[in-house]
């Protein structure tokens, strides 16, 4: 039992733990925290996996970027986040679904390495392997078109989530939530009921 | 035995992730739950990726390709979030079951 090994167990019990936290938390804000346990998690073997340029880009991206976008979003949305839906709908269907996915990837990795008896051991690699130089050195020779298309990529998608996040305040229009189709086509008849709701439901 | 230099440990950490990820993707109705997983997800492909990079220890590849993908990834969260944002405004819920109409 190497220093290795301990590390990772400890990163592989983080990332199981994490995300089982993330899919089962009934508030968000505790699946936000699992996701980031997962990510610090797969930084860890990272590094283990001598790739410390990923490791700290992982860590600055994922952790120092999309987790606070996303506890950012949910403070935004407060309570609504995590307020029960109100609907009619069993989850037997997404139930099926989801463990017959399950049962499928599980079958398919028993199948593929349960006669498997001689592992694949890693070799020896350089000093140099994973470290921000030779990284770089491989993105700006062989991946610079890739490279480039990636910041116009991320150019183009700021500006389209600027674009839809943003609120219309020149157009207000008074809230109509349709909860059935029938509300679409419940409207009044003639022009004498416009002012008048049909039920009660609608008075104000 | 050794934990942390056999390919096949990694693997099956990935996959149970991966697992785990399309689980909670498909059973989960909170469309923030249902990105969080998505990214659960992603980042299973890029252990998987980088620890096969450590077998073909010459070439880089892996580990580009795994750079790319937080690229796209961190993209995508940032239109996802955006359109959540956009149909919450317009339903005042994130759960998916409410999104059953094709006009609002």
């Amino acid at each position: 039992m190497t220093a290795g090994d301990l590390l990772f167990g400890l990163c592989a019990v983080a990332c199981l733990a994490g995300a089982i936290t993330t899919i089962s938390a009934q508030n968000p804000i505790r699946g936000a925290m699992g996701l980031l346990t997962t990510i610090f998690g797969i930084a860890g073997l990272f590094l283990i996996l001598s790739a410390e340029f990923l490791t700290a880009i992982q860590l600055i991206v994922y952790a120092g970027a999309v987790v606070v976008l996303f506890v950012f979003v949910l403070m935004l949305l407060g309570a609504d986040a995590r307020a029960p839906a109100r609907s009619g709908r069993s989850g037997a269907s997404r139930i099926f679904g989801g463990g017959l996915f399950a049962l499928i990837s599980l079958f398919a990795l028993i199948s593929v390495g349960g006669g498997q008896r001689e592992l694949t051991r890693f070799g020896t690699v350089g000093e140099a392997h994973g470290s921000v130089e030779a990284v770089g050195r491989e993105l700006f020779t062989k991946g610079i078109f890739a490279f480039e298309l990636a910041s116009a990529l991320l150019i183009v998608a700021v500006i389209g989530a600027i674009a839809v996040a943003r609120s219309r305040q020149g157009a207000v229009r008074p809230k109509k939530v349709v909860r059935s189709p029938r509300d679409l086509f419940a409207g009044p008849v003639h022009p004498r009921d416009a002012g008048r709701p049909l039920s009660s439901e609608g008075a104000e | 035995m050794a934990l942390s230099d056999t390919l096949e440990h990694y693997v099956l950490l990935s996959s149970l992730i991966f697992t785990i990820g399309g689980v909670g993707f498909l059973v989960r109705r909170n469309v923030l739950v249902q990105l969080m997983s998505i990214e659960l997800m992603l980042n299973s492909v890029n252990l998987l990726l980088v620890a096969f990079n450590r077998v073909h220890g010459a070439t880089m590849g892996g580990q580009i390709f795994a750079f790319f993908i937080i690229a796209v990834a961190a993209a995508e969260v940032a239109v996802g979030l955006a359109i959540i944002l956009s149909y919450y405004r317009l339903k005042s819920t994130v759960y998916t079951d409410e999104a059953d109409l094709m006009r609002h």
